[in-house]
């Protein structure tokens, strides 16, 4: 079983669309959303619900109001400066316990969180893992870990080849998360400065943590002299570009209905969309 | 006056609004742009800043000192972030899970830990014809985003127009990144994806108890639906930018729209004057 994750550093790039079409290419694989922050892959696989359940992570502290004398003690201690007038800012605390294991007489507790919910699915394509983190909550790297062990633990039961991963932006706690222990990771990038300059940072931390990397430039005519910017810096890289697909805006209108575009149109985007399966057939086995 | 630009879904050209706000203001006002889109700050890119300072973020991990300490397991009982292990005759540290709350060095009886910086990220600022720019980076393989935020938004304060341009999702970082801001915008695109992502954001947003409107880019494309939702959830949509290939080229070079397309400018200014009738509103009946 090979785990290849897709990420894109920066938003926008089409990694998600592109996703929803590998997804209606591949065979025998279990799919992972786990861009739990700002989930969009069930958008273009109607998934029909199977199990759905909680996500408990992390605490926040509470403060008893009439056991508190008013020392003051914990809104000198806290680094997180959560504590204002004997309260607790829930957004700002980081569930550290501090203040708990400091209060003179006791009058904190550390209650656990809701953080989200992660779900089990089936869609026309195989199953599908996805997650919703909960409003301004925490710890998005350990959900996306929670998303990724269902994933293997259903590829491992149902035999099947892969786990398809739908990454999270950035290249912070949860890409970190999403990547680490993965076989390989395909780079979503787009012809733009922004583009080029997020696509080193998320090329670091595969390099950091050992995964090996593949690069497809997305609406590559947008402007052409920064893909052929982008084909020299992977060249010195030493990392292929598996694909090159133009931009069409059939792949909107394929989202708009609901679709990945490689059903929905059979012009070039989906033509080089199969290509690019075809062409990471080294990081795929 | 603090305005965050702000899109659940990256790339819809929420750094595109802020620094084309920022520039399209700054011959009439005092303007400071934060990035505060640390994992990928892109701002720079398109106002290309002299910079002119930089500072490391640290945050504080533990240092045992072997002498003193007699195993006795109390700081890794308090340690929620399990970033400390004690075995029988030592103690393992394990810094990059480290929060550098303090308390293990606080509690410690026998008062063996002790603190030093271990460097997350870097804050830089400077200057960008005549735009104060600030930005934070997080260093590439470092997990924790928000502390090097904290430190961008340090400088929001002063007088004048602070622009934050705020990370993409909904998640820790965002809302370190909005908080305290007096406006929000939402940049989105009419698609589904930027529709899902909008809901999000929007909720996020409320949560805060921030005035939020919305910034559609690459209208043309997709459906109406995200005008439909804005309507019902009274959602002023404050600005539209069409879907244009020369706005796309000039975006693929780093070329804002305040100075591709000098025309903009005077809509990114009614956008701010709109801005500022929602804040001062606002504080008026707060006041009341
Ligand atoms: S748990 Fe930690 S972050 Fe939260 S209020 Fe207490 S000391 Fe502050
Ligand atoms: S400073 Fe806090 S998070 Fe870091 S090791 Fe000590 S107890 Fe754990």
């Amino acid at each position: 079983m090979r785990e290849i994750v897709v990420l894109s550093g920066k938003g926008g790039t089409g990694k998600t669309s592109i996703v929803g079409s590998l997804a209606a290419l591949a065979k025998d694989k279990v799919l992972a959303d786990c861009d739990v922050d700002a989930a969009d892959l069930h958008l273009l696989l109607k998934p029909s619900l199977k199990e759905k359940t909680e996500f408990w992570s992390g605490q926040t502290a509470v403060i008893d109001e009439e056991k508190c004398t008013r020392c003051g003690l914990c809104q000198e201690l806290c680094r997180f400066d959560a504590i204002k007038d004997y309260t607790v800012d829930p957004v700002a605390c980081e569930g550290c316990g501090f203040c708990f294991h400091i209060c003179p007489v006791d009058a904190i507790a550390m209650e656990e969180n809701l953080s989200g919910h992660w779900f089990i699915a089936d869609t026309k394509y195989g199953p599908l893992v996805h997650a919703r983190l909960g409003i301004a909550q925490e710890n998005s790297g350990k959900l996306v870990a929670q998303v990724r062990q269902k994933a293997r633990q259903i590829a491992q039961e149902r035999n099947l080849d892969y786990i398809l991963s739908d990454g999270p932006l950035g290249i912070g706690c949860p890409v970190i998360s999403s990547l680490s222990g993965a076989n390989a990771a395909l780079l979503v990038t787009e012809p733009t400065l922004s583009g080029i300059h997020d696509l080193e940072r998320v090329l670091g931390v595969c390099r950091h943590f050992g995964v090996t990397a593949e690069v497809c430039i997305n609406k590559y005519d947008l402007n052409e002299e920064n893909t052929r910017r982008i084909e020299g810096y992977c060249a010195d890289q030493g990392i292929s570009v598996a694909a090159r697909i133009p931009f069409d805006n059939a792949v909107t209108e394929a989202m708009v209905r609901g679709k990945p575009v490689v059903e929905y149109a059979s012009g070039r985007v989906s033509q080089e969309i199969e290509k690019l399966w075809d062409g990471i057939s080294g990081i795929r086995s | 006056m603090i305005i965050a630009v702000a899109s659940g879904k990256g790339g819809t050209g929420k750094t595109l609004v802020a620094t084309s706000l920022a520039l399209s203001l700054k011959d009439s006002r005092k303007v400071r742009l934060l990035d505060c889109d640390v994992e990928e700050p892109n701002a720079h890119i398109f106002l290309r800043p002299v910079i002119t300072g930089k500072e490391a973020v640290c945050i504080q991990v533990p240092k045992v000192d072997e002498k003193k300490c007699t195993y006795c397991g109390k700081c890794a009982e308090v340690c929620a972030y399990n970033a400390l292990a004690v075995l029988p005759d030592r103690v393992l540290v394990f810094p990059e899970l480290c929060h550098g709350c303090g308390a293990c060095s606080y509690l410690c009886p026998e008062e063996a830990i002790s603190e030093q910086g271990r460097e997350t990220g870097v804050v830089e600022w400077g200057n960008a014809d005549g735009i104060e720019f600030v930005q934070g980076r997080l260093t590439v393989g470092e997990a924790m985003a928000p502390p090097v935020i904290r430190r961008v938004k340090e400088q929001a304060d002063g007088n004048g127009v602070v622009i934050i341009d705020i990370p993409p999702g909904t998640s820790c970082p965002v809302v370190e990144a909005v908080k305290d801001s007096d406006f929000c915008l939402l940049v989105t695109e009419p698609t589904p994806f930027g529709l899902n992502d909008l809901v999000l954001a929007v909720e996020t947003i409320r949560q805060l108890g921030i005035p939020c409107g919305v910034v559609l880019n690459r209208a043309g494309v997709g459906d109406n639906k995200v005008e439909e939702y804005c309507r019902k959830e009274n959602i002023p949509i404050m600005l539209t930018i069409p879907l244009d290939t020369e706005i796309a080229r000039l975006y693929s070079k780093g070329i804002t729209l305040a100075e591709g397309m000098p025309q903009w400018r005077e809509s990114f200014g009614q956008l701010f004057d709109s801005i500022k009738e929602t804040v001062d509103e606002r504080n008026r009946s707060l006041k009341r």
